[in-house]
């Protein structure tokens, strides 16, 4: 899809493939047949700039046809490179400018929390995206309203924009902050599937507080010439390193 | 305008489960009532807009009736980013209210002056921009917005403003009111100026200027051809608006009235953020105070006063 489309965000897309992988085989509850099923639980993708690893999920899980992907990005195509509601199945909100996620999540776990419905609402974070303020004004929302069923995952690849998560605004002691700001916090390596499907079926690791996954992962994991790279936020695999990319993680 | 908004919203609450009320911890005096009366549908998101309005949009996707309440900027040009993408872009039922339109805050200074909020918010798509000339239109507006689905701006006054509608006028969104009937010119009155524009009609008129005045209290949807019916007849339009020139109701006017109708925008001046004083204050200085938007009027009319009657 992104080679095709000369797109860009691969490395940030390969960090999150096993979390949405488990995500979405064992954790979510979501109907391919009816996504607007009211006892579903809701799903964020906040970093909205990895929408080619989350269209790539919902085309497998049969929210829409996998002939789809082949226009993602490409004039007249129905997928662009952020993830983008109305008009794709299984997408609950647009997202794209970082930051919005949360609070979002916030809302929808609020109206389930007020409403005692049973509905469970799980945002993916970047790492980047803990810069914005307004993720901040979230966290603090979500602890103070008790919003035990609200799940965040950051996707700590450690690798930003334009820089090292550690050069440009370092984020450590990541999870003793969320911790500090009253939600109960687990850390993981977020390509382990059974690891982060032990944590995901924890959830709430404690009642009446908000859970975060800290999912320790790789930019461009799986790819050699890719992992930890930052360029791989921009470039787009020219042929030769897409067949070189496809033998390593098995799928040529 | 406020307590007009309350009384509304309540009234709304209590026979529709769906309504729910949030604050960026702005309301002291105010919203106690609501709080009191519906404490599940009402939420202080504390002095955080970026996370109300997303989670306004997260509530209103939950199938709700979003109201937020802040004052000035604040629930607009702090969360821009959030209006736009998470409400206006999904078409939520998110109604954005904004205590403090114009130069309301006088004496507090430009950080809370609204004057650039109407040009912003109506090139949002989706958007119902609309600013009430009075309590009673407010009360209107209120209940109208509510019952039209998606994204809306209520820019209200604050308190205490004039009652102009003595009867209860037919409220419709995009349906400018039409106050009062005159042949020589039309005055379109945007949002809580409509008091002086009515007081500047009142002094025309024993000038001997008949003055049409209008409330345009949408801006968003405003089609042409409404437009062009309420002004149409007098060759001149004067639009009065608490708001910078730049995107403003004048410009919008102008864009939608044909050509040969002279339209002149009576509007803040960008020497409006030096000054320090109450409302009615700056509003003189900027011409928009009775007296002056009735010299704006006579002036452009060629106006002159009779010559005294008695010699030397």
């Amino acid at each position: 899809m992104v080679h095709r489309a000369n797109a860009s965000h691969i490395g940030g897309c390969l960090s999150i493939a096993d979390l949405l992988g488990v995500l979405y085989t064992s954790v979510l509850r979501v109907d391919p047949r009816r996504p607007d099923w009211p006892l579903r639980d809701h799903f964020i993708l906040s970093k909205g700039h990895a929408a080619a690893a989350l269209y790539a999920v919902l085309a497998e899980r049969g929210f829409f046809p996998l002939e789809w992907l082949e226009d993602f990005c490409r004039d007249g195509g129905r997928l662009c490179g952020h993830v983008t509601s109305p008009r794709v199945p299984g997408v609950e909100v647009s997202t794209g400018y970082l930051g919005h996620g949360l609070s979002i999540g916030c809302g929808m776990a609020l109206a389930a929390a007020r409403a005692r419905r049973p509905t469970r609402v799980f945002v993916l974070l970047s790492d980047g995206e803990l810069d914005e303020g307004s993720t901040w004004e979230a966290i603090l929302f979500a602890a103070h309203h008790r919003l035990d069923d609200l799940v965040a995952i950051v996707d700590y690849n450690k690798i930003q924009s334009f820089g090292r998560v550690a050069d440009v605004l370092d984020l450590d002691p990541l999870a003793e902050k969320w911790r500090a700001f009253r939600w109960a916090a687990r850390e993981i390596d977020g390509h382990d599937h059974d690891a982060i499907a032990a944590a995901l079926a924890a959830v709430p690791f404690e009642t009446g507080r908000p859970s975060v996954v800290v999912a320790h992962t790789v930019k461009g994991k799986g790819v050699s010439f890719m992992e930890n790279d930052l360029a791989w936020h921009y470039k787009s695999p020219d042929p030769a390193q897409l067949a070189r990319a496809l033998a390593e993680i098995g799928a040529a | 305008m406020r307590g007009a908004f309350l009384d509304a919203v309540c009234e709304l609450a209590a026979r529709d489960e769906r309504v729910w009320l949030l604050t960026g911890d702005l309301g002291y005096s105010v919203l106690e009532r609501f709080r009191e009366r519906f404490p599940d549908r009402f939420v202080n998101a504390g002095v955080a807009e970026q996370n109300m309005t997303g989670v306004a949009a997260g509530l209103a996707l939950s199938g709700k009736v979003v109201f937020v309440y802040s004052i000035a900027n604040f629930p607009t040009l702090r969360c821009l980013e959030q209006v736009r993408n998470d409400i206006c872009y999904h078409a939520l039922d998110v109604k954005i209210v904004s205590v403090g339109g114009g130069v309301v805050y006088g004496p507090l200074g430009y950080t809370h002056h609204a004057i650039e909020d109407l040009a912003v918010m109506r090139a949002l798509p989706n958007i119902t921009v609309v600013a009430p000339g009075d309590p009673v239109e407010t009360r209107l507006a209120t209940r109208a917005v509510a019952a039209r689905p998606g994204p809306c701006y209520l820019r209200l006054g604050r308190a205490a403003e004039s009652v102009v509608h003595r009867e209860e006028p037919a409220f419709e969104i995009g349906q400018p009111l039409v106050v009062r009937d005159g042949a020589d010119a039309v005055l379109l009155a945007v949002g809580g100026l409509l008091a002086n524009v009515a007081a500047a009609a009142e002094r025309l008129a024993t000038d001997g200027i008949d003055t049409r005045v209008i409330s345009l209290h949408t801006l968003k949807p405003l089609d042409e051809r409404t437009l062009a019916r309420v002004v149409a007849g007098p060759r001149h339009v004067f639009v009065v608006a608490e708001h910078v020139a730049a995107g403003g109701p004048g410009e919008l006017v102008s864009a939608l009235l044909r050509r040969d109708v002279a339209v002149r925008s009576l509007c803040l001046r960008p020497d409006v953020t030096g000054l320090v004083g109450r409302r009615d204050y700056i509003l003189a200085a900027q011409g928009l105070d009775p007296a002056g938007i009735a010299g704006a009027v006579r002036d452009a009319l060629g106006w002159s006063p009779p010559r005294a009657a008695s010699g030397p």
